[in-house]
């Protein structure tokens, strides 16, 4: 057995290798660093063959309680996978092959680029799109970072009603940069058009809104959008790609820059990631926006062929102006999206669009009319609502996790004074049995 | 190849959704709803399948070709890792599920993996904890000065600027330049590292660190890095260490040991998991006690009972930098493969890396310009200016394209003229390095017999030499 499992020299290789390099073993390959700035003492296990790795794993995993029925989303959401989804992501050929720095070598992940930037835009009726960013809520501080400099000016509003995950992240991320952050509440579970008229002004730069927002609702924001446009703000629309089968898009109701998570775009939840932010934007916007941008050319026979574009925006270019520090992206996360919406296709997409509505639409009228229930906002719905529940949310969550149900996510957790609200989600995975359950056991435990 | 949207065909679908409808009324108003539905293809299964298929074999990659991408590290990925973070019960969890019920209890297993996975990667580097968070290696450099940020907040330091050398990537300037610092880059010198003179004068109270690549990006271990390092504390600045080419130096030396305060590991690099064809990468950043108020939260916890639970309790963190525990799959592949190695293996694992590097370097030296008199590190780095009659390194990297081999990093580090930057890793047969030396010798000779041999290549890819002018004129980005 190899010291080093994954290594292909064998004892005579080495051997011969060190003599044709002139070393003596593989210590002298180190002679040039002082011995006491060598450790000699690496407190770690012995290397385990792969059997006893994975029954080491396995045993782990059983530790979660993965098969629980699922209601609890937040923005990340338990929707079916085909299988073709896997079968084609896990070609060696995709996985093993890196940032495509030679495009000839590389034609396999820069087309599959090129179709993902093409779906985001059409999904989103925007008109360009990048390659994918880490994951919705760094792209969404992208989304500002770029909206700030097309505008030149540093002031944010931030609706309460975009993700609370998001926003602690947005706070993070401006704490060191001279921007201006500010979060405005929201009116009746969409943003608040008063609250937005008394502060838009001209030293905005960018309105940060989601839809559907955090609570579920769906909202027109196309006379927001045009109120910031009217002082020189630029709108940047976090989205939920799923909704975008049958809801109106960013797109059309004018928004300069959409963001949003991938995940549910043929990815699993996989305890928080690898996920995947997607980011579109207008033709005029492009050189401002961050990330890989994958762009359509001939080589010198005429014949089609793509390659990374725009690279001037970039730190590798530009380094400390760079349009943003990010290099590594998601790219199989991408390619998976454009897999699954390959799959699915123009209906197929729209059909799990309305099996997610239709389930959200049934266990609406099921778990309000339970005694003590009500909706916490009157406001149309895409797949998500949030209940006001006679007791605290987590606890009845808690109570109902023995009945083998997550039954929603307890919003209190990040909306103080909101304890008793529980924020529940269907995809097209949920079956009416599973949300009778879902509506017995709530009942039960209330 | 024609696009899958160029395939579609009215009528056609590939995956069948249930139209079973459990409501009685459709619950959003028309004028909430998208006119027309989105123009995706409409294509079978079996036309996705090839398509992609297709797709793939048009790449070249570390399963299919050897490919020594300088400060890439693009070894092999190990299959047993990709069925660690297939399992069902890892890939069907949902990150909110820890906070359904208290202490994580949903998540144990989720839970147990990153923090036995954070406890290794301090082991390795010499530092006290990680956060797992980031979701690349720029991403960690971001979170690193984050940290900084709070740190020199927190001790009331004034602190303008970062010092970073001209020779490392692009990513730290402009990370250090997102985490609000100015940026101060110091030449190298004529041995390849960081001008320790120009340095001193660079370095003063409003110095916030240190952005170090150890070895540097031109595979040299700084010898100075230890006075290097007692300047930096003496203005109570801290010193970053950018994990780039730690598969360097695994199981030999601890940054942390050596003074460092902070540093980030691309588990994309040095623990095997895969690029994906960039991305997803995972760049954990790794703190000295010091600095262990300030990590992101949340910060996952082992009780007294042995269970694992998330703590949010730190009010001088710097917050959340990402939705959850970071790219958990991937996580769990670099942990799978951590435990295969064990400590002998690590050592071992950049041991070989070093030789091959070096072996590399030996077999091409009379033929090329390279950049260090005596021993590389894990990557070996030459000039291309050898070349003759108006052939570049460029020229080179195609024409190595139609040998069967990925091309080098090329043009970088941006300090040497015409740079070709090896790594060959430790995952390569001795006779893949022979044949390797061998196709860049035969170019190397017809750059001088030859060369209008090399100004077509490659001409046994999919398509030739793209025109990447027209590209960034035309900014055809969709169709």
């Amino acid at each position: 057995m190899p010291i080093s499992p994954f290594s292909c020299t064998s004892p005579d290789d080495e051997a011969a290798m060190l003599a044709a390099i002139g070393a003596q073993s593989f210590d002298d390959l180190f002679s040039h660093i002082p011995s006491a700035f060598q450790s000699d003492t690496f407190d770690l296990p012995d290397g385990l063959s792969e059997m006893e790795m994975m029954q080491q794993l396995r045993a782990a995993a059983r530790k979660n309680s993965s098969d629980l029925i699922n209601f609890c989303g937040a923005g990340f959401y338990d929707h079916f996978i085909p299988a073709a989804v896997d079968s084609l992501a896990s070609r060696g050929e995709f996985f093993t092959a890196y940032t495509p720095y030679q495009p000839e070598a590389a034609q396999g992940t820069l087309q599959a680029a090129f179709e993902y930037q093409t779906a985001i835009a059409r999904l989103t009726n925007m008109e360009v799109s990048n390659a994918s960013l880490y994951d919705g809520g760094t792209a969404l501080f992208e989304g500002m970072m770029m909206a700030l400099r097309i505008t030149k000016r540093n002031r944010v509003l931030v609706d309460e009603g975009v993700s609370p995950i998001y926003r602690t992240m947005l706070r993070s991320y401006t704490r060191n940069l001279k921007i201006d952050y500010r979060e405005l509440p929201m009116a009746e579970g969409i943003a608040d058009r008063d609250v937005f008229a008394k502060t838009l002004d001209d030293r905005v730069g960018a309105v940060l809104l989601q839809n559907p927002n955090f609570f579920g609702c769906l909202d027109d924001l196309t006379g927001l959008i045009e109120q910031a446009h009217r002082v020189g703000a630029l709108a940047v629309v976090s989205a939920y790609p799923i909704s975008l089968g049958v809801v109106k898009t960013p797109g059309t109701m004018g928004a300069d820059i959409v963001t949003g998570e991938g995940q549910s775009l043929g990815l699993p939840l996989s305890f928080g990631g690898p996920y995947l932010g997607f980011m579109a934007t207008r033709k005029k916007y492009v050189r401002a926006m961050p990330g890989r941008i994958v762009g359509a050319t001939k080589d010198g026979q005429g014949r089609r062929g793509y390659v990374l574009t725009l690279q001037a925006r970039e730190q590798h270019i530009r380094r400390e102006k760079a349009a943003s520090n990010i290099c590594t992206n998601m790219q199989l996360c991408a390619l998976r999206s454009i897999i699954y919406l390959s799959l699915l296709g123009k209906h197929g997409f729209a059909d799990v669009a309305r099996q997610c509505m239709d389930r959200a639409g049934y266990a609406w009228s099921r778990l309000k009319s339970i005694d003590g229930v009500e909706p916490l906002f009157d406001r149309p719905f895409f797949n998500e609502f949030a209940l006001k529940l006679p007791k605290d949310a987590g606890e009845a969550v808690s109570d109902l996790i023995g009945a083998g149900i997550a039954a929603g996510f307890p919003a209190g957790r990040y909306y103080p004074g909101r304890e008793n609200v529980l924020l529940c989600s269907f995809t097209e995975k949920r079956t009416k049995k599973e949300i009778d359950i879902l509506a017995a056991e709530l009942e039960a435990a209330l | 190849m024609k696009l899958i949207f160029e395939k579609s065909s009215p009528g056609r679908g590939g995956v069948r959704i249930p139209e079973d409808r459990i409501s009685e009324h459709d619950i959003i108003p028309a004028d909430l709803l998208r006119a027309v539905p989105a123009d995706l293809p409409e294509v079978s299964e079996s036309e996705v399948v090839r398509h992609y298929t297709k797709l793939s074999r048009l790449n070249y990659s570390v399963d299919t070709h050897f490919y020594p991408l300088g400060s890439c590290t693009m070894k092999h990925n190990p299959r047993a890792c990709e069925a660690a973070a297939a399992l069902p019960e890892l890939c069907a969890t949902h990150p909110l599920w820890p906070q359904l019920r208290h202490g994580g209890l949903l998540t144990q297993g989720s839970l147990q993996i990153l923090y036995s996975l954070e406890r290794m990667l301090a082991e390795i580097t010499g530092l006290d904890e990680f956060t797992l968070q980031p979701m690349a290696g720029s991403h960690g450099e971001l979170t690193a000065v984050m940290m900084m940020a709070a740190y020199h907040r927190d001790r009331g330091n004034r602190k303008t600027h970062i010092i970073i050398p001209d020779s490392a990537h692009g990513t730290n300037p402009a990370s250090a330049t997102l985490g609000g610092y100015r940026v101060v880059t110091v030449p190298s010198d004529e041995t390849g590292v960081m001008d320790l003179e120009k340095f001193k004068k660079a370095l003063n109270d409003e110095t916030a660190g240190v952005m170090l690549t150890l070895p540097n990006t031109l595979g040299v271990f700084n010898p100075e890095i230890k006075e290097i390092i007692g300047a930096v504390h003496a203005v109570d600045g801290l010193m970053y260490y950018d994990g780039a080419n730690f598969n360097a130096i695994m199981g030999r030396i601890k940054p942390g040991k050596l003074g460092f305060d902070l540093c980030h590991l691309n588990l994309h690099k040095s623990f095997s998991t895969p690029h994906g064809g960039g991305g997803p990468g995972t760049g954990p950043v790794g703190v000295c006690g010091k600095l262990r108020p300030y990590l992101p939260i949340s910060r996952i916890a082992k009780t007294k009972d042995g269970t694992y639970t998330l703590d949010y309790d730190f009010p001088k963190s710097i917050g959340y930098i990402a939705p959850f525990y970071g790219n958990f799959a991937v996580l769990v592949r670099a942990y799978a493969y951590l435990l295969m190695l064990g400590r002998e293996g690590l050592r071992a694992t950049s041991d070989r890396a070093v030789l091959n590097a070096n072996y590399v370097q030996e077999k091409l030296r009379p033929y090329f310009a390279a950049v260090t008199a005596g021993r590389c590190m894990h990557e070996c780095i030459f000039s291309g200016k050898t070349l003759r009659n108006g052939i570049h390194t460029l020229d080179l990297a195609k024409a190595l394209l139609d040998r069967g081999t990925h091309a080098p990093t090329i043009y970088f580090p941006l300090n040497v003229p015409e740079a070709i930057m090896i790594e060959p890793t430790e995952t390569e047969t001795r006779e893949t390095l022979d044949e390797f030396c061998a196709a860049m010798i035969e170019i190397a000779e017809l750059s001088k017999t030859d060369p209008d041999a090399l100004r077509n290549a490659p001409v046994t890819t999919p398509v030739g030499r793209l025109d990447e002018v027209a590209a960034a004129k035309n900014m055809d980005l969709t169709c």
